[in-house]
């Protein structure tokens, strides 16, 4: 799509970086030693914290990422939402008040509390930042995704500002304007998303969108011997017939302008319906819809077939409740937007075609997921994978984590993590009337479905969308703060200082912090120019997965049982790193964007968490088991 | 080695039980999740099913899921503090 950058969306975009530069700098004088920088004192009040964990925690993975996946595989993208708020309570009744009374700065000092290990602080610093870059990426990925529409500039530019504000904000305050930037940014997240939904009901469903919402046209055609002979609209001629499975595409010619069409119908009742079409020719023109992107005929897409209310047929529906509003998309249809590739003699075209879709399919798993008749014993696996990664990820995220170090006491970390709960769940039941909403208003931009949010403002305004804009850029400026102090904690404090042994005075602590920060930050923005164009929420499934593997484990079994040794946490920690991202590398998914046939991968499945999660357990398990001697001969 | 709490905590005496606790309800909510990915993994039209108000298992479930994790939440800080309050009197209270 092409996008127009919007006064108000650049001024609202500046005025929230700046107010957030402003509390850096502000707050920048109260971080002089490493208990600032790292923990803002541990003086943070528990509803203020809470709120700052919904600030940090819903990324643009949640924003964007589950919206956008909602706009196209409905219910399934849902699922994220669920996951991502269950995992909370894993955090919430096993692992809160442990970390705050064990640990100093990071999750490594809680692992490493009983032993004094070099190994345990080597792994543990390494997997946090592995996870910290790998949950780095799809914020960087959101950021570039935003910046587009808002301010019209091109993606790699969004991913270098993005990340030069935030070294700015990590590098001058360090947690304490962090956490103020979270704590904003999640109250802005959760009011302006309220409003939002409020709109969507107070609209309710039309088979019209918007006014501006593109018409795609239907033309008659007659066929002979399976291709189209002539159709009922002259001012258009038939150019070439391409059939893609059981799909049936043809180009038509007018005004020297080439489009698509899909061919439907049975014997004597054929009809051609308009599609999306992004052509690459030849000499390497792109064209989208038959014209050059300037020329916007690419449209945002997503409306409803059929409504029906009560049994009955309607154009409209007015305002709707907010069980009405399901209750009748259930009974009612959609058309989704499917992909198709497709080669027309050296042009490569991909081909957005409608579906029309039950609602009631919208509303259930399977759309995405292979989980119903089509499934394999790998699919459904590959779905008990991601649930199981999301339900055990989110204790285990060393940014989630660090946050129980900044409030004074166990029962503050402990009421936090409740309030970030009510937030965060609050929020999560918002998405689901979010991405519906922009699957049925014309929200949804096929060659990104980050951006269905934000879209689906648009149709309610220019100042929505605004707001939506500038908010979804500080939703990703809250995380990846938390992220980079996360990661350079990881740094500064588990590996240099404590592996290393180096002797740093605490002013040279946060200098390492600091510098650690702007490195860590410099490496997201290359991922983050280098990943585009990957939906959001799919790359932090995999973050998920690698912490719950590597992580988790070594906390639970700490807790619970009294045999674990620290060469068992060691060799934990290290297996569930190296496993989950081994088969991470060698899954379908990352096959496809290898430009490798995802068929041809060496692991079936697409999350690791099912096979890497119990294998890290186990890997704890026996070598404690073997080690007992050594650790009682060192105790 | 440069570990240790960032603040100084004082004993707390409601730590077992707390832990005790947390596993349970623990166990509760996996046990209900556990059940509504098993649904999900092996039968799910029946998450076409209309419970009430028009809607479907699948949103009535999703949306209970996440709305049983806040009320279990607030149950859990009850008892915990009410279990603090009762065996912390003469400490200065790891947990305040």
């Amino acid at each position: 799509m092409i996008y127009t950058a919007s006064p108000i969306a650049i001024g609202v975009f500046f005025f929230f970086v700046l107010t957030v530069l402003g509390l850096s700098f502000y707050f920048a004088r109260q971080t002089g030693s490493s208990k600032g920088y790292y923990t803002a004192g541990g003086t943070i009040s528990w509803p203020v914290n809470g709120v700052a964990f919904a600030g940090d925690y819903l990324s643009a993975a949640s924003f964007l990422g589950i919206c956008g996946m909602i706009a196209t595989a409905g219910y399934d993208g849902f699922l994220y939402s669920i996951g991502y708020l269950a995992g909370w309570v894993v955090a919430l009744f096993v692992v809160a008040e442990p970390m705050k009374r064990l640990g100093k700065y990071t999750f490594t000092d809680a692992l490493d509390s009983k032993f004094n290990s070099r190994g345990i602080q080597l792994v543990a610093g390494i997997s946090s930042l592995v996870i910290s870059i790998f949950y780095l990426i799809p914020q960087m990925v959101g950021a570039g995704a935003l910046v587009t529409p808002l301010l019209g500039l091109p993606h790699y530019v969004g991913v270098i500002m993005v990340g030069s504000i935030v070294i700015l904000i990590v590098a001058t305050a360090g947690m304490k304007s962090t956490t103020y930037v979270q704590f904003l940014k999640g109250g802005l997240l959760i009011v302006f998303s309220t409003i939002l939904v409020f709109s969507i009901l107070g609209k309710g469903l039309n088979l019209k969108p918007g006014d501006n919402y593109h018409e795609f046209k239907k033309i008659e055609a007659v066929l002979s011997g399976g291709s189209v002979t002539s159709i009922a609209d002259k001012s258009y001629a038939v150019s070439s017939q391409v059939k893609s499975g059981n799909l049936d595409f043809v180009k038509l010619d007018k005004g020297g302008v080439s489009t698509w069409w899909q061919l439907t119908g049975k014997e004597g009742n054929w009809t051609l319906t308009e599609v999306l079409s992004k052509t690459k020719t030849e000499k390497g023109e792109v064209l989208y819809n038959g014209e050059p992107k300037e020329a916007e005929k690419f449209y945002s897409v997503g409306h409803m077939t059929k409504i029906v209310v009560d049994g009955k047929e309607v154009e409209k529906t007015g305002p709707l409740g907010p069980f009405k509003f399901f209750s009748v998309i259930q009974k009612s249809g959609v058309s989704l937007f499917n992909p198709v590739t497709i080669t027309d003699g050296e042009d490569k075209v991909t081909i957005w075609h409608q579906k029309n879709t039950a609602g009631n399919k919208i509303l259930r798993p399977g759309l995405k997921f292979k989980i119903e008749r089509d499934s394999s014993i790998t699919s459904k696996l590959n779905f008990v994978s991601l649930m199981l990664s999301l339900f055990f990820g989110t204790a285990a995220l060393p940014h989630v984590l660090i946050r129980y170090y900044t409030v004074p006491s166990p029962k503050d970390a402990r009421k936090s993590t409740i309030v970030a709960i009510a937030a965060i769940g609050f929020f999560y039941i918002l998405t689901l009337y979010m991405g519906i909403g922009a699957m049925v208003n014309g929200g949804m931009d096929v060659e990104s479905s980050n951006m269905a949010a934000p879209l689906l403002a648009k149709t309610f305004g220019v100042y929505l969308f605004a707001i939506i804009s500038a908010i979804a850029f500080a939703t990703v400026l809250g995380t990846v703060s938390g992220l980079i102090v996360a990661a350079s904690g990881a740094v500064a404090h588990d590996l240099m200082t404590n592996f290393l042994g180096m002797k740093l005075s605490d002013s040279s602590k946060v200098k390492a912090g600091k510098i650690s920060a702007v490195v860590v930050g410099g490496i997201a923005i290359i991922l983050g120019i280098l990943f585009k164009g990957m939906n959001v929420s799919f790359l932090v499934g995999l973050a998920f997965a690698i912490a719950a593997s590597a992580n988790l484990p070594a906390i639970i079994m700490l807790l619970f049982w009294k045999k674990t040794t620290a060469k068992g946490i060691t060799a934990s920690v290290a297996v569930g790193v190296v496993s989950s991202i081994a088969i991470i590398l060698l899954s379908p998914s990352m096959f496809a964007m290898y430009g490798w046939n995802p068929a041809d991968a060496v692991f079936p499945l697409d999350n690791p968490g099912i096979i890497s999660i119990p294998l890290s357990f186990t890997v704890l398990v026996v070598v404690s088991l073997f080690t007992q001697k050594s650790a009682s001969k060192t105790a | 080695m440069d570990h240790g709490p960032a603040v100084q905590l004082g004993p707390d005496n409601a730590i077992r039980y707390k832990s005790k606790l947390g596993v349970i309800l623990f166990f509760v909510y996996a046990f209900i999740y556990g059940l509504f990915v098993a649904i999900n993994t092996f039968n799910p039209v029946i998450m076409e099913t209309e419970i009430f108000f028009g809607l479907n298992l699948a949103i009535v479930y999703g949306f209970g899921l996440i709305l049983f994790a806040i009320i279990l939440g607030i149950i859990y800080n009850y008892f915990c503090t009410k279990k603090e309050d009762e065996l912390n009197i003469n400490t200065k209270g790891g947990a305040e």
